[in-house]
């Protein structure tokens, strides 16, 4: 039996992770500093941990209801409206999921049947267009560039609407760009929405990981909660990627078709990661204020070792990546990561893993101590210095 | 009220004092100057009062005794709490000195190289007039220490790549 043939075209199709190849190579460097990695460096707080041992040891080991346990989605009410000054019914209009990443898909395979475009802008987290594919739909790239920030801009989104369009995917603060998107810089976008019917996920689950200000939620312009499904998660604001834990937000009739979705799918997200979630939202915030602030400290120090590296970087004001454009070397991306991880042990992931649009940067993720990235740094620095050093002498010869 | 940019550059050493003015100016978007004027200036008020490792003295294969010991005393006329917690801690043995609410009014923790080293000190502060009782305590094992977690290396468990 040919096995391979059994595999549905759909999932035949879905380009294999452009990460996970170089994955593979970075294996072979035991002693290599990795910036590489999407998740906190901390360990879940202690409290968090504490609560879900607690919980087990009193037996709590069963389902809970479809959507989440009512404590929690009350929770998760409360701190929307806290934060964000979002209005979400912790009753009606909040499920919890395995992660943003459950939430990703089944947001899409509620919105999109064959054929529907999907408008991303790129650079964009890898999940993105292989979910689109999942369910049916088109993904249609909305390059942004380093010159805007990375931001998206609202004539580049009219120019992609096409009569298909129908779901827009925005992820702010952006992986792997660390762009964010300020209050006026969402109200032209939000009259582009507004005109064509599109409803926007908004992936927000690095919104506590916001530099300088606040994170705000496109879902808090007026008129734009009815737009807006809201993706977060416990995954990075409270150093908790092992639980698998995050929630959607949406209007009741969107939840409800989402949630018949994650109750034959799912059934519900896992009791005791619940249990966690909510001593995070309740006792967890200060500890996530001072996870911020080591980032941040972090954040200025790699942006600076950057500029003074020479390679140009637009400042990072939200997640934990910066992106800097490695193109005055002269070299793609891949071959750039791929010998800095042979010649210096040093792991970066290449930009257009990201996308298209990603070419010619990398992504370094600063979720490591100041002392591995100092470290790190060096030896980026000593790294471009040689490669052009090579170009000089190339072009002289 | 504290000004947060000498917190921040205290923080920032009380957790790696290595770090040189030029690494923190990075962090912290200032001149190389003005970090080390601050951490001068830091010095010279006694805020920052020494730049120490912390050192797992068990695993270097060096053996110390430890002992907790709860003093009670009388506080004499002209002879309050002060000058007899100053009587103490300035013997060199002495690691640190409280003064505690509850049960006993000095808390005084001891390090030295032998268990007979603590038999004498113990005698020495039970001779002063001003102390009524004494009651020491051996520490059998250190788990944690200064904010340090003593015996659980902290290994990066994570995937060296993701997304
Ligand atoms: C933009 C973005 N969305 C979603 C996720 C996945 O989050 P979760 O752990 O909640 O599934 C990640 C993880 O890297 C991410 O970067």
């Amino acid at each position: 039996m040919n096995l391979e043939e059994k595999i549905s075209p759909i999932v035949k199709q879905l380009a294999p992770s452009g990460i996970r190849r170089f994955f593979d190579l970075v294996n072979t460097k035991p002693d290599a500093i990795s910036l590489g990695v999407g998740e906190p460096d901390f360990t879940t707080p202690w409290h968090i941990r504490e609560a879900c041992v607690d919980a087990l040891e009193r037996g709590m080991t069963s389902y809970t209801s479809n959507q989440g346990m009512p404590e929690l989605l009350e929770k998760i009410s409360q701190y929307l409206s806290d934060r964000f000054s979002l209005a979400y019914d912790g009753q009606s209009e909040i499920l919890v999921t395995f992660g943003a990443s459950e939430a990703i898909d089944i947001a899409l395979r509620t919105l999109i049947t064959h054929g529907d475009e999907v408008l991303i802008p790129e650079p964009c987290y890898v999940s993105y267009t292989s979910c689109v594919q999942l369910a049916g739909g088109k993904a249609i790239a909305i390059p942004t560039s380093s010159q805007n920030g990375f931001k998206l801009r609202a004539e580049d989104l009219e120019k992609a609407i096409s009569p298909r369009s129908k779901v827009l995917i925005l992820c702010y603060p952006n992986n792997p760009t660390g762009a964010i998107m300020r209050k006026e810089d969402w109200e032209p976008i939000a009259q582009v929405i507004k005109k064509h019917d599109l409803l926007v996920i908004s992936d927000e689950i690095y919104a506590e990981l916001t530099y300088r200000g606040h994170h705000f939620s496109l879902a808090s312009l007026p008129g734009m909660k009815e737009h807006v499904i809201l993706i977060s998660g416990f995954s990075k604001a409270f150093a908790m990627t092992g639980w698998r834990i995050g929630y959607v937000a949406a209007p009741e009739i969107l939840l409800q078709a989402m949630l018949k979705i994650h109750q034959y799918t799912a059934l519900c997200a896992p009791i005791t990661s619940q249990i966690a979630a909510f001593e995070a939202l309740k006792n967890g915030l200060s500890e996530c204020e001072a996870m911020v602030s080591q980032y941040d400290r972090r954040r200025r120090f790699v942006v600076k070792a950057f500029q003074e590296i020479g390679l140009t970087c637009h400042e990072p004001q939200g997640a934990f990546y910066v992106f800097p454009s490695i193109q005055p070397l002269g070299m793609d991306a891949h071959t750039f990561a791929e010998e800095l991880i042979q010649e210096e042990s040093v792991a970066v992931v290449p930009g257009d893993v990201f996308g298209p649009s990603g070419k010619g940067h990398i992504r370094c993720s600063y979720a490591t101590s100041l002392d591995r990235l100092d470290e790190a740094l060096r030896r980026i620095e000593r790294f471009v210095k040689k490669k052009r050093k090579n170009i000089l002498l190339s072009s002289i010869s | 009220m504290a000004d947060p940019l000498r917190l921040e550059i205290l923080s920032l050493l009380e957790e790696n004092a290595r770090l040189t003015a030029e690494q923190i100016a990075h962090m912290l978007d200032l001149s190389k100057e003005n970090v080390e004027q601050i951490i001068k200036e830091l010095q010279d008020e006694g805020i920052i009062l020494k730049y120490g490792a912390s050192i797992h003295w068990r695993k270097a294969g060096k053996r110390r005794v430890n002992a907790l010991i709860d003093v009670k005393v009388t506080p004499q006329h002209g002879y309050g709490f002060d000058t007899v917690a100053r009587r103490i801690y300035l013997f060199p043995e002495v690691q640190s000195v409280y003064l505690m609410s509850g049960a006993y009014d000095l808390s005084v923790a001891l390090e030295v190289d032998t268990m007979e080293e603590v038999g004498r000190f113990v005698e020495k502060l039970a001779s002063f007039d001003f102390v009524v009782s004494t009651t020491t305590h051996f520490v059998l094992k250190k788990y944690k220490e200064d904010g340090i977690i003593l015996d659980e290396p902290d290994k990066d468990r994570r995937l060296v790549i993701s997304p």
